[in-house]
This record gives structure tokens, C-alpha cells and sequence, in this order.
């Protein structure tokens, strides 16, 4: 058990330093730590605990604390909670003190730059790898594309799409 | 003289929150928020509490967007640590976050007690893909700013094949791609 915490506590801190770009970005190297390297969920598992965190209210990371909890109950919960949202936390004040002095330096637009395409190409692998795992049939498909489509061009509540998506799963997974 | 100013642009008259109202604010906030936090973070911190102008928000933010962890995590603790050092910080991230971790922890048990039933399974894979297409909006919508840019679509898309295709391990990813990215786009685009 102390060893299970002890791996989490790591494989978080990792995680929390790693972040750029909000949270989807690391979501793929979550899954490869959990699921992959540690076997403590299938990949399906995983999918299900995302899609739980995304109906929950708040911080688009809260599947961190799902995933301490289904791995080690509530140690589990506490361990990656403050694995995760120390280190970031302990960087972002840091920061906070060299940001007036470097506010106007010309490096600080040039590496804001070079890190965006990281991250959007982070965030698509993101959406592939939990695709991939999510879809299993041609209806699950067209509700992932379905969603997908209404979200960039309405700005209809993302609460909405799920409820509409777990529907959509209840009627046609009964036929 | 007294100027005519949008809401957005009034100053932050109200006095400085205590840690309590950072803790209460910043659990509203996380328990009202579904979907997207930042733009409602923005109204309560701005608009409604005047803990910020709306110009030291989009400061704070674009330095946050910089920064490891989530947006609105960077700038919760970045606005408690404003007012009351490293306490004050405490007290909002451990606002912001405290009620969605019971709220998703509730789900969890309640994922794992009726995982068994069929219905049950059917919804969680309708609500999986859903997650799923939010994410893939989401890519879209974060990518569209690099059309019409060749280098900056071709880091992007080597990112995406070591992440996603070749499963690479993320740390030694950004490490090599990170760098290489900044010099590229300096000096070529």
C-alpha cells in the first residue's frame, strides 16, 4: 500500500510540473502511467473516469483525485490531490515574484510561442488516445463527432452534451 | 472628474477579501461551475467581488497559461497569495477544489457499485464518447490558430505522433520538442 502511495505521489508530481497548458495535456501520459505501467485500471476504466470527472462541477483535472481514490481509497485521494496541485501551486507563486522583473523581456514572447504548438499537439493527442478508448461502436462514434462538432461551433453548455451522449448510450446500448 | 467607464473597466474598489472570503468565493465558484471555470472565475473575481480590474485578471491570467497546472488552479492560488501570502493561496485552491473532489468522488462510488448493470454501462459509454467529442472540440478549437502555419502545425503534429502513435513518455517529449520549437519558429517564422 505504501508503495502503491509512493508511486502515485511521484507519478503526480511529475504530472503537476509537466502541465503546460492547462490539464488535458497530460492526460495521455495519466493514462500511459496508470493504465500501462501500473496496470491499476484498463484503458476503458480510465475513459469511465474521465467522463465521470467532466460531469463533475469545478477544475477540468478533478479525474486526479477520481484516480487516487479508485486506486487507493481516500490516502489515495489525499496523495495525488497534493501531488498534483502543490508543485504547480509552489511554481505559480515563485512566478508570481519574477514576473515584474521579466515582464517586458523579449525571450518570454519568443518561448510563449514555441510552447503553443506543443500544446495543441499535446491536447489532440489527448483527444485521440481517449477517443480511441471511449469509441467502440459506429453509434459511440457519431456521438463523440457529434459532440465534438456542436461544441466548436455552438456554445451550447458542455453539461448538456453529456447528458445528451449518456442518453443516446442508455437508448441504443438497450436495442 | 468623473470619467464614464464600462463595468469592465472600473477599478477594484472593494476592500481586500479576508482568507474566508477567499475560501467561501472561490467555493462557489468551484461548485457552480460546470464545463468552463475560467470565464465564470472571471465574473466573480472582476465583475461581481472587484477583487481585480479586468486588465490585472488578463495579466494574471497570461502569466498563469505560462505555468504548469491547471488555469484556473494557477490563478486561484495567484490571487490568494495577492492578498494574504502563502495562507491566503491555501485558502482558495483548497476552496476551489474541495467541493468538486467530494462531488466526483460521490460519482466514483456510485460508477463502482453499479458498474455491473448493463444500463448502467450503456450510459457511461454514451457519457465516455461525449467526454471524448468535448476533448476533440476542444483540440479543434486550440488548433485553429496554427492554420496557415507550417512550422508551427508540423511541431504540433510531432507531438502528436510521439504522444499519441508512439506512446512516448511525456517528459522527454517536451524536453526535446519544447526547445526545438522555440528555436524553429524564432527564426524562421
Amino acid at each position: 500500500m505504501t508503495a502503491t502511495l509512493i508511486a502515485l505521489a511521484l507519478i503526480f508530481t511529475q504530472l503537476s510540473v509537466l502541465a503546460f497548458g492547462g490539464g488535458n495535456t497530460i492526460l495521455p501520459e495519466m493514462q500511459r502511467q496508470v493504465v500501462e505501467v501500473y496496470h491499476w485500471m484498463s484503458a476503458a476504466d480510465f475513459s469511465a473516469l474521465f467522463a465521470l470527472s467532466q460531469a463533475a462541477p469545478g477544475p477540468n483535472l478533478m479525474i486526479v483525485p477520481l484516480v487516487g481514490w479508485h486506486v487507493a481509497g481516500w490516502m489515495g485521494v489525499l496523495v495525488t490531490s497534493i501531488a498534483k496541485f502543490g508543485p504547480s501551486s509552489l511554481i505559480t507563486v515563485i512566478a508570481l515574484g519574477l514576473w515584474e522583473r521579466f515582464k517586458d523581456r523579449p525571450w518570454r514572447a519568443a518561448v510563449q510561442a514555441g510552447l503553443f504548438p506543443v500544446t495543441a499537439g499535446m491536447v489532440a493527442a489527448s483527444a485521440w488516445l481517449i477517443s480511441e478508448a471511449s469509441v467502440h461502436n459506429w453509434i459511440l462514434a457519431v456521438v463523440t463527432l457529434a459532440v465534438a462538432a456542436v461544441s466548436v461551433m455552438t456554445r451550447v453548455h458542455p453539461l448538456w452534451l453529456l447528458l445528451a451522449g449518456g442518453l443516446v448510450g442508455l437508448v441504443a446500448g438497450g436495442v | 472628474m468623473s470619467a464614464i467607464s464600462l463595468p469592465d473597466d472600473t477599478p477594484a474598489a472593494a476592500p481586500r477579501p479576508t482568507k474566508r472570503e477567499l475560501f467561501m468565493g472561490f467555493l462557489l465558484l468551484g461548485i457552480s461551475a460546470f464545463g468552463g471555470v475560467l470565464p465564470l472565475a472571471r465574473s466573480m473575481v472582476v465583475e461581481r467581488r472587484r477583487w481585480l480590474t479586468a486588465e490585472e485578471f488578463t495579466e494574471l491570467l497570461g502569466l498563469c497559461q505560462f505555468l504548469p497546472g491547471g488555469n484556473i488552479i494557477n490563478v486561484s492560488v495567484a490571487i490568494g497569495m495577492r492578498f494574504h501570502g502563502a495562507s491566503g493561496a491555501f485558502a482558495a485552491l483548497m476552496g476551489l477544489i474541495a467541493a468538486p473532489t467530494v462531488v466526483v468522488i460521490a460519482l466514483g462510488m456510485v460508477y463502482d457499485r453499479y458498474s455491473a448493470d448493463p444500463h448502467l454501462q450503456h450510459l457511461f459509454a454514451g457519457l465516455a464518447a461525449a467526454a471524448a467529442g468535448l476533448l476533440v472540440g476542444m483540440a479543434v478549437k486550440i488548433g485553429r490558430p496554427l492554420r496557415g502555419k507550417p512550422l508551427a502545425l508540423l511541431v504540433a503534429l510531432a507531438g502528436f505522433v510521439a504522444i499519441a502513435v508512439l506512446r512516448l513518455p511525456l517528459l522527454p517529449t517536451m524536453l526535446v520538442l519544447t526547445p526545438l520549437s522555440i528555436l524553429l519558429l524564432r527564426r524562421f517564422a
